[in-house]
C-alpha cells in the first residue's frame, strides 16, 4: 500500500521520557529474561495490595509506601481502589478500600496484574481481594480482627486463617492490634485511639520486608502530625514496632530489596494524574498568556483538580465552585469572552449537563477546556471506579452539529502535557475542547521526569485588536466572524478593546459580519465551517508514533489509560519474538491524518477499551478497516494478561489464515482481573 | 483598556446598527430606550461595557446595544455574567433577562450571583408570559392564568420576584415599570452605582400574549393612588394628595393606611439601608396582585463583600505571600529526587 504519510516507528524501549510531550516513556514490563527473584534476595518488581476497612488508613499507608519508594529511586505505579462511600459499614466487603502499588528497578508501566504481596487487615479484606493476590504470593493478615463477628459480617463459614484454606500462599499472621496497643501505651494513648495506627505498623513490617528506608517516613509522620504529639507518637511507635517485628520475628523470614530503578538521568517527582493535570492547566495558563478561570462542581473522580488549582492564586488562578454543572461551564465561558483561559473539569455526568453550554461554545466559538474525568456509568455508576465510555458523549453529545477536538491523556504524567496540549489547540482555533481522562489516572501515580519549564512551548495566541474590514460605506468596521484563512479561527476580540464592540450569541451569524441571520446558504455554509475549522486540527498534529514492527500482522489501537497495559502487553509479545504493532492516540478528534492509512497496512487491528467499543466503532465507520473491539466494563483497568491475550486471539487468527474475526470479544483476562 | 477617565458619549454612541425586532408596542423598547439615554449620564465607555443575556424577548437587548454582549443560552446568564465579571471586574457587565429566563430555568444561577453578591445589574422584565414561545404562562403569572398551556386556568403559585431575591440575599433590590423612563432610569442609575449583584424587577408589558396586565397599576391616570413611591429616608405615602400611607401594624404586618386616620407619626419611614431585610420583604409583598397599590422604587441597598473583588483580593494576597507564580517550584512541591544518567 502507497504510504504518504511518514511513518514514525518505534522499536522501543526508547527515552521518549526525555521529551516533555510524554508523560513516560514507551517501557518494558519486566526485564527481558530476568526471573523476579535472583539469589542475591534482590527483587526486580514487587506488587504489594494493602487492602483494609474504609476506614483503615490504606490510602494513606499505601500512598506513604509509594513516595518512600520513589525517592528511593524505583520506578512504579499505583492503583488507588476504593468504595464510593465514605464509611461504609466497618467490616463488610464492600466498605473494603486498597491501594495497590507496584515497584521496579526497571520501567514499568503498571500497578500490576497480581499482587505479590497482600496486606489484609481484616477478613473482608481478605475476602475482597484474596483472589487478586499470586499463587504462593505472600499474606499479611491482621489476626486480631479475625473475630466471630468480622468473619461473619465478612461472610466467612469458617476461621480462614484455620482452616486450611490459605495453605497455598506464604501466610503471616500479625496480632497488628495489639501489638500498636502495646507500642503505644507508653505514650498513655487511649486503646481505642492506638488502634487507629496500626496502618502505620503494617507500613513498618512492609517497609522492612523489602528495604525501604525509614527515615523519610519517620520525617513525614513529624510534618504531618507535628501539631499533635499523641497522634505523631502514636504512628511513630506502630510504625517502628512493625519495623521491628519485621527484624526481630522469624516468621517473616527473609529480606528482600528492590534497587533503584535505572531511569533516564534527571530530576523526577511523582504525581497523580489529577494533579498533573492541575498543574498543565496552570502552565498552559502561563504558555498561553492567560490568567485561567476554573468553573467547577465538585464530582468524583475530578474534584481534585478544583482543590488542586484553588491552591495556585499566586499563579493568577481564579476558581469558583458553581451552583452546579452548567453554571460551572457557564462562568468558564463567560470568563472566556472576557480574555480568559476559561476551564471546566468533571466527570460524566456533568458533561451531560455542560451539554448546551458546550454547543453554544462551538457556535460563539470561543476557547474552553472542558476536562472530564470519566469514571463508570451509566448516571451515577461506578464513581470511584474507572472507566472510558465517554468518548461517545466526548464525539457526538451535543445537539445539531457540533464537533470539537478530542484530547486524550494516557498516563498520570501525560495529563500535564494533554492539559496544555488541549489548551493550545483550544485558543489557537478558538474552539471548545474535551479532555479526556479516567479515574484510573486520576488516582494514580507515577515517577515524572519534570521538564524544563523553559523549553515549553509558547501557545499564545494575540488578541484582535484593530478593525478587520470595510463596510458597504466603507467605512472601517469589526467583522467578529472573519476568519484566519489557514485556521479558520475567528477573531478574539475582548471587551475592553476600542471599537471592537460586538455582540455573540446562539443564534445562527452571518458568515464574517457575526449579525443574526437566518439564511439557508448561510447556516450550511457556517455548519460546514466550523466543521471543517476542526478537521483542519488534523494538519497541525504530529506524525503518529508507530510503537514496534511496521511489518506485523496485527495492530494495536489504544487510547487513554489503557495505554499502560498495552504497553506492557505488546512488549511481552514482541519479546517472544512475535510481531507487534501499536498505535495509541492522544487525538481523538479530528483523528491524525495519517491513522487511516497505517491501519489499513495491518490484516488485524485490535482496539482494547474500557468501554464497548467505541473508538473500534468510529475508526470502522471512518476508515472501513475490519477492527476489532477488546471490551471490559469491570471498574478497573486492562491487566497485562488481558492484552496479551487479546494479541494472541489477532495472532492466532491471522495463522489460521485470517479466520473471521468476531467484532467484540469480552474480558480476554486469564482468571480473574 | 478601560478607561478611569469619565467618557462623553451621547445615546447614538450606544445603539447597535441592528434593526430593533420587538413586536410594535412592546413595553421593551421603553425599556431600551431608558438604557441607552441612561448610558451617556453614567460616563462609561461602550467598549468597557457588556451585556448578557439568556433567552425570551427580552434577551435579544444585547444585539441592540453597541457594547460587547453574549445572547446565550435560556436561564444561563448570570452564571456566564459572573464568569466575564471575575475575569475582568474592570467591566460593567449588566444582565437582562425575564421571568421565564431568569425564574424558572434559570432560576438556579440568578439566586446564587445575587447570594454571592457579583457586582451584575441584572434588569429582570417581568411580563408574566412566555412570549417569544408564543404564550405560555410563566413562574410569575396568576393563578388561574389561562393561556395556551393551561386552557383550564394555571394552577402554579407564582413567584414575587423580589421575594426571590431577598430570600437569596440580594444587597440591591428595586422595582419599576416601563412606562416611566424617569423612574426606570434613575432606578437603573443606583442600580449601577451599586457595587455587588443588583435586582430590578421591571414590568413590561407585552402587548400580544398579555396586554394589560399592569395597566390598573402603571396608567397615567392610575398611578397617583396605585404606585407608592419607595424614597429613602422619606414616609412611605401616596395619593393624589399623599393621604394614604404604608405602616406596621400591632402584629407585624404591613397595612396601607389613611394618614389622617393614624396620624403621621404611625407612617413607615423607608430605610432601604437596614440590614434586616424583614420590612423590604414585607414591601415586596404588600400586593400579591396587579390591581392594588404597588411599591415602586428601591426596596433594598446595602454594602456587603463584592464577589469578584474578593476573588482579586485573594489572589493578590496569595501573591504577596508566596510570590508570583513560578512554575518550575510547582512542579517541586511534591518533592524530587534526583536520577543520575546510566547513559
Ligand atoms: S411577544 Fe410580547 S414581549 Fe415579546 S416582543 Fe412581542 S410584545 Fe414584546
Amino acid at each position: 500500500m502507497p504510504n504518504r504519510h511518514r511513518v514514525v516507528v518505534i522499536t522501543g524501549p526508547e527515552r521518549y521520557g526525555c521529551r516533555w510531550e510524554r508523560g513516560r516513556t514507551y517501557m518494558t514490563d519486566t526485564q527481558p529474561g530476568a526471573p523476579d527473584i535472583d539469589e542475591a534476595s534482590l527483587l526486580h518488581r514487587l506488587v504489594v495490595r494493602f487492602a483494609g476497612d474504609s476506614g483503615d488508613g490504606m490510602q494513606l499507608t499505601g500512598d506513604r509506601f509509594t513516595s518512600v519508594s520513589a525517592s528511593y529511586g524505583n520506578d512504579l505505579s499505583t492503583f488507588p481502589d476504593y468504595p464510593a462511600e465514605i464509611r461504609a459499614p466497618a467490616g463488610t466487603v464492600h466498605g473494603v478500600s486498597a491501594f495497590q502499588v507496584h515497584i521496579s528497578d526497571h520501567e514499568i508501566t503498571t500497578p500490576g496484574d497480581q499482587p505479590n504481596v497482600l496486606v489484609a487487615m481484616n477478613p473482608a479484606a481478605l475476602m475482597a481481594d484474596l483472589g487478586r493476590l499470586e499463587r504462593g504470593g505472600t499474606l499479611i493478615v491482621n489476626e486480631d480482627a479475625f473475630d466471630e463477628r468480622n468473619l461473619q459480617k465478612a461472610g466467612y463459614a469458617t476461621d480462614p486463617l484455620g482452616d486450611g484454606s490459605l495453605d497455598t500462599y506464604r501466610v503471616i499472621h500479625v496480632p497488628m492490634t495489639s501489638l500498636t496497643k502495646e507500642a503505644t501505651a507508653s505514650l498513655g494513648v487511649k486503646p481505642r485511639d492506638a488502634e487507629r495506627s496500626k496502618n502505620f505498623f503494617a507500613l513498618g513490617l512492609v517497609s522492612w520486608m523489602y528495604t525501604r528506608p525509614i527515615d523519610p517516613t519517620l520525617e513525614w509522620i513529624e510534618t504531618k502530625f507535628g501539631t499533635n504529639e499523641l497522634v505523631a507518637g502514636a504512628n511513630r511507635e506502630a510504625f517502628l514496632a512493625g519495623y521491628n517485628f519485621g527484624e526481630t520475628t522469624e516468621a517473616v523470614g527473609h529480606r528482600y530489596e528492590v534497587r533503584p530503578a535505572q531511569l533516564p538521568g534527571g530530576e523526577y517527582t511523582s504525581v497523580t494524574g489529577n494533579t498533573a493535570l492541575a498543574w498543565g492547566i496552570v502552565a498552559a495558563g502561563q504558555l498561553a498568556k492567560l490568567p485561567v478561570t476554573l468553573g467547577s462542581y465538585p464530582i468524583t473522580p475530578a474534584s481534585d483538580i478544583l482543590h488542586e488549582l484553588s491552591k495556585h492564586k499566586q499563579f493568577g488562578v481564579r476558581t469558583v465552585q458553581a451552583e452546579d454543572e452548567i453554571a460551572a461551564i457557564g462562568m468558564a465561558l463567560g470568563a472566556a469572552f472576557a480574555g480568559h483561559l476559561g476551564v471546566t473539569a468533571t466527570s460524566g455526568p456533568g458533561v451531560a449537563l455542560k451539554s448546551e453550554t458546550t454547543s453554544l461554545a462551538v457556535s460563539v466559538e470561543l476557547p474552553l477546556l472542558i476536562v472530564d474525568i470519566q469514571r463508570g456509568g451509566p448516571s451515577t455508576g461506578l464513581p470511584t471506579k474507572t472507566e472510558a465510555a465517554d468518548l461517545n458523549i466526548a464525539m457526538y453529545g451535543r445537539h445539531s452539529e457540533a464537533p470539537l477536538p478530542i484530547v486524550a491523556a494516557y498516563s498520570p504524567t501525560h495529563c500535564f502535557a494533554a492539559a496544555i496540549e488541549a489548551v493550545r489547540i483550544a485558543v489557537k482555533y478558538r474552539t471548545p475542547v474535551i479532555l479526556l481522562s479516567d479515574g484510573f489516572l486520576a488516582n494514580g501515580s507515577e515517577p515524572w521526569r519534570l521538564p524544563d519549564v523553559d523549553t515549553l512551548p509558547d501557545i499564545s495566541v494575540p488578541f484582535a485588536t484593530a478593525y478587520n474590514g470595510t463596510d458597504s460605506d466603507g467605512e472601517d468596521v469589526f467583522y467578529p466572524f472573519q476568519r484566519d484563512p489557514e485556521t479558520l479561527a475567528r477573531p478574539w476580540a475582548i471587551p475592553g478593546t476600542r471599537d471592537l464592540m460586538h455582540r455573540i450569541g446562539g443564534l445562527e451569524k452571518a458568515d464574517v459580519t457575526g449579525n443574526i441571520s437566518y439564511d439557508s446558504e448561510n447556516h450550511e455554509r457556517m455548519v460546514k465551517l466550523r466543521a471543517a475549522k476542526v478537521a483542519r486540527i488534523a494538519d497541525d498534529l504530529p506524525p503518529i508514533e508507530l510503537v514496534g514492527d511496521l511489518d506485523a500482522d496485527v495492530c494495536v489501537l489504544g487510547w487513554g489509560s489503557t495505554w499502560a497495559a498495552i504497553d506492557a502487553g505488546v512488549q511481552r509479545r514482541r519479546r517472544e519474538g512475535h510481531k507487534v504493532a501499536w498505535v495509541h492516540l492522544t487525538h481523538l478528534s479530528p483523528l491524525p491524518n495519517d491513522l487511516g492509512d497505517i491501519l489499513r497496512r495491518f490484516e488485524r487491528v485490535v482496539v482494547p477499551e474500557l468501554n464497548m467499543g467505541q473508538l473500534c466503532r468510529i475508526v470502522r465507520a471512518e476508515y472501513l478497516v475490519d477492527a476489532t473491539a477488546v471490551t471490559k466494563m469491570q471498574g478497573l483497568p486492562f491487566t497485562t494478561a488481558e492484552i496479551e491475550a487479546a494479541i494472541d486471539t489477532a495472532l492466532d487468527a491471522v495463522a489460521s489464515n485470517g479466520g473471521t474475526p468476531t467484532t467484540t470479544t469480552d474480558n480476554h483476562g486469564q482468571g480473574r482481573p | 483598556m478601560s478607561d478611569t477617565a469619565v467618557n462623553v458619549t451621547s445615546k447614538k454612541d450606544w445603539a447597535s446598527d441592528q434593526e430593533v425586532r420587538w413586536c410594535p408596542g412592546c413595553g421593551d423598547y421603553g425599556i431600551l430606550l431608558a438604557v441607552q439615554q441612561l448610558m451617556p449620564e453614567l460616563g462609561v465607555a461602550p467598549e468597557n461595557t457588556v451585556f448578557i443575556s439568556g433567552i425570551g424577548c427580552s434577551s435579544r437587548f444585547p444585539y441592540y446595544m453597541n457594547t460587547y454582549g453574549v445572547h446565550s443560552i435560556h436561564g444561563r446568564a448570570p452564571a456566564i455574567a459572573t464568569g466575564v465579571a471575575i475575569a475582568r471586574p474592570d467591566l460593567d457587565v449588566w444582565v437582562v433577562t425575564g421571568d421565564g429566563d431568569g425564574l424558572s430555568i434559570g432560576g438556579n444561577h440568578l439566586i446564587h450571583a445575587l447570594r454571592r453578591n457579583v457586582d451584575l445589574t441584572i434588569l429582570l422584565f417581568n411580563n408574566r408570559i412566555y412570549g417569544l414561545t408564543k404564550g405560555q404562562y410563566s413562574p410569575t403569572s396568576e393563578i388561574g392564568k389561562v393561556t395556551k398551556s393551561t386552557p383550564a386556568g394555571s394552577i402554579d403559585p407564582p413567584f414575587n420576584p423580589l421575594s426571590v431575591a431577598l430570600g437569596a440575599e440580594a444587597s440591591f433590590v428595586a422595582r419599576t415599570h416601563d412606562l416611566d423612563r424617569k423612574h426606570m432610569m434613575e432606578t437603573f442609575r443606583a442600580a449601577h452605582d451599586h457595587r455587588g449583584a443588583a435586582f430590578v424587577e421591571i414590568f413590561q408589558n407585552c402587548n400580544v400574549f398579555n396586554d394589560g396586565q399592569f395597566t390598573d397599576i402603571v396608567r397615567r391616570q392610575n398611578r397617583d393612588e396605585m404606585l407608592i413611591e419607595l424614597v429613602h429616608g422619606e414616609p412611605i405615602r401616596f395619593g393624589a394628595d399623599r393621604q394614604r400611607g404604608v405602616s406596621v401594624g400591632a402584629d407585624g404586618q404591613l397595612r396601607i393606611v389613611d394618614v389622617a386616620e393614624v396620624g403621621e407619626e404611625a407612617i413607615l419611614v423607608h430605610d432601604a439601608e437596614r440590614n434586616d431585610p424583614s420590612l423590604a420583604f414585607a414591601l415586596a409583598r404588600l400586593s400579591n396582585d396587579d390591581h392594588s397599590p404597588t411599591p415602586f422604587g428601591i426596596f433594598r441597598r446595602v454594602q456587603r463583600q463584592e464577589y469578584a473583588s474578593a476573588i482579586a483580593a485573594q489572589l493578590a494576597q496569595a501573591s504577596e505571600r508566596k510570590g508570583p507564580g513560578d512554575l518550575a517550584a510547582l512542579l517541586r512541591s511534591n518533592g524530587t529526587w534526583n536520577v543520575t544518567s546510566t547513559n
